[in-house]
């Protein structure tokens, strides 16, 4: 089943013209991997789907159901908005978690505003919310880690908080914007251990890397942008080992020599 | 005249200085919360003429600049630079005369026109730190909380306020030292405050101690507002940023 269809996006920042005509579909329970230089837009698409930016032009359909048509905009309110954008969830580069709270409240919060603004928010909606919250940073490796504050754990470690709270409210598509570039070394593989662990499970994601063996190994798919379009697209293993597009080979090439 | 009744009237004149301080934090804050809201307006009416296409030169350097103007912006930041870049002395001096010097009537009240200086003073200092507050409020918070699906409501309440809260508590806590001692600047008009009390047994009874010893009322005053403050930090530092 076609999970995601991304179809004619553009958007520009003023005059500088970021995505160009971005056109991709994602089928239920595979990933796709986003690979391209510094500056060739693949932040900016994945905030577009997030509703962090408004495309100019396209739109975005989710299971069927279109969520996003750049022409109908102006129309959608703010609480259509938050419903749509749930279908989504986004791991930032830098983490983002809430300073003031535990690992675990920053697993929990959102859904417990959530179940609040519903009026529904009962002590057994509580515990059921909490032990949400503690079976999937069990999941993540840090059940023993649940209280302490961001500032108390590693990078590593606040990125996999990080991974645990967008799956809290159980998008459809989970999006992952270089989940490991802000990280040490020897710390990237803890993170991308829990990344492979969601796509054994099937879960739908978009992962802008720039760590190719591991987009080669667990990605389904594979996009290679440059400046704003989609040069290549294909089966992971088949893009990066054998690219077709001559700037492709010229990205991959550099690549290797860096690393 | 015996040393307890001197000490008596001058810590019956401190209640001037703590008024003072008290009706300046009640009004100061507030007000100053909405000051930073005016100098952080973007709002620019004539932004539209930003779009005109016109040739380099004059013109264009015109249009730049009118499509630029933000009214509420550049009225309050030049009432702050204002404020900030005069005595507070002079300032209680224009409060008090400069309305009679002006339109004539009725002077307003001593105390009042302190008040009002104060009030106006501070709260333009307080816009300041607001402003660095919420400015150095990473967008990052903002954003994780948008795609979790908060509302710009609960993420102002749940995760902006506190660590807003955080980072201002310290330079806050500097304003607050300052404003305890400018406190005594209300004398200038003739506010019985502490010192001015201190002062009258100066010059009418040749007594220099009672002046000395309102030292130990401002010092008390610091102590405990820094005590106060420690607590606050201390409450506040079980989280980083
Ligand atoms: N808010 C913005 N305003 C203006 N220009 C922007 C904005 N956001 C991004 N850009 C520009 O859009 C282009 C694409 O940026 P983007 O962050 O999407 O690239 P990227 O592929 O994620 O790069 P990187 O690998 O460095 O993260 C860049 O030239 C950037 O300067
Ligand atoms: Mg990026």
């Amino acid at each position: 089943m076609e999970m995601l269809n991304v179809a004619h996006i553009q958007k520009s920042f003023g005059k500088v013209e970021v995505l160009k005509d971005i056109s991709f579909s994602l089928e239920q329970g595979q990933s796709l991997a986003i690979i391209g230089s510094s500056g060739s837009g693949k932040t900016t698409l994945l905030r577009c789907l997030n509703f962090l930016e408004t495309p100019d032009v396209g739109t975005i359909t989710v299971g069927g159901e279109q969520i996003f048509n750049a022409e109908a905009h102006a129309k959608y309110s703010d609480k259509d908005i938050r419903k749509k954008r749930l279908k989504f969830g986004l791991v930032f580069q830098s983490f983002n978690l809430f300073p003031q709270y535990t690992a675990l409240e920053n697993v929990t919060l959102a859904c417990k505003l959530m179940a609040k603004e519903q009026k529904k928010l009962n002590k057994q909606e509580l515990e059921a919310i909490q032990q949400k919250g503690i079976e999937l940073l069990t999941q993540v490796g840090l059940a023993d880690r649940m209280h302490n504050y961001p500032h108390q754990l590693s990078g590593g470690q606040q990125q996999r908080v990080a991974i645990a709270r967008a799956l809290a409210l159980e998008p459809d598509i989970l999006c992952f914007d270089e989940p490991t570039s802000a990280l040490d070394p020897e710390l990237t593989g803890e993170v991308l251990k829990v990344i492979r662990s969601l796509a054994d499970r099937k879960m739908t994601m978009i992962i802008v890397t720039h760590e190719m063996a591991f987009a080669r190994d667990v990605a389904d798919q594979i996009i290679f942008m440059d400046g704003g379009v989609i040069v290549e697209q294909g089966p992971a293993r088949e893009v990066i080992e054998h690219p077709q597009e001559e700037r492709t080979k010229q990205f991959l090439a550099r690549y290797n020599e860096n690393n | 005249m015996n040393a307890m009744v001197i000490i008596k009237r001058l810590l019956e004149s401190s209640v001037i200085n703590l008024e003072i301080f008290f009706v300046t934090l009640a009004l100061g804050l507030p007000l100053g919360l909405i000051i930073s809201f005016g100098t952080m307006s973007k709002w620019a009416p004539f932004s539209f003429l930003l779009q005109i296409k016109a040739e380099d030169g004059f013109m264009k350097k015109i249009l730049c600049f009118i499509g630029k103007f933000r009214p509420i912006h550049d009225i309050t930041a030049i009432f702050v630079w204002i404020i900030r870049g005069t005595p507070l002395m002079l300032q209680v001096i224009i409060v008090y005369y400069g309305p009679g010097l002006i339109w004539g009537g009725e002077a307003m009240g001593r105390l009042e026109a302190a008040l009002v200086a104060f009030v106006i003073n501070y709260a333009c200092y307080f816009s300041e730190i607001f402003r660095g507050g919420i400015q150095s409020m990473p967008v990052g918070q903002k954003e994780a909380g948008e795609v979790l699906g908060m509302t710009k409501t609960q993420i102002f309440f749940k995760i902006t306020l506190l660590q807003m809260v955080k980072r201002i508590v310290p330079p806050m806590g500097n304003e607050f030292i300052t404003l305890v001692k400018d406190t005594s600047l209300a004398r200038i008009i003739a506010n019985k405050e502490i010192i001015m009390m201190a002062q009258e047994y100066v010059s009418s009874k040749a007594l220099i101690w009672p002046l000395f010893s309102t030292a130990v009322f401002f010092l008390v005053a610091c102590g405990i507002l820094t005590i106060l403050l420690n607590v606050a930090e201390k409450k506040l530092d079980y989280f980083r940023m």
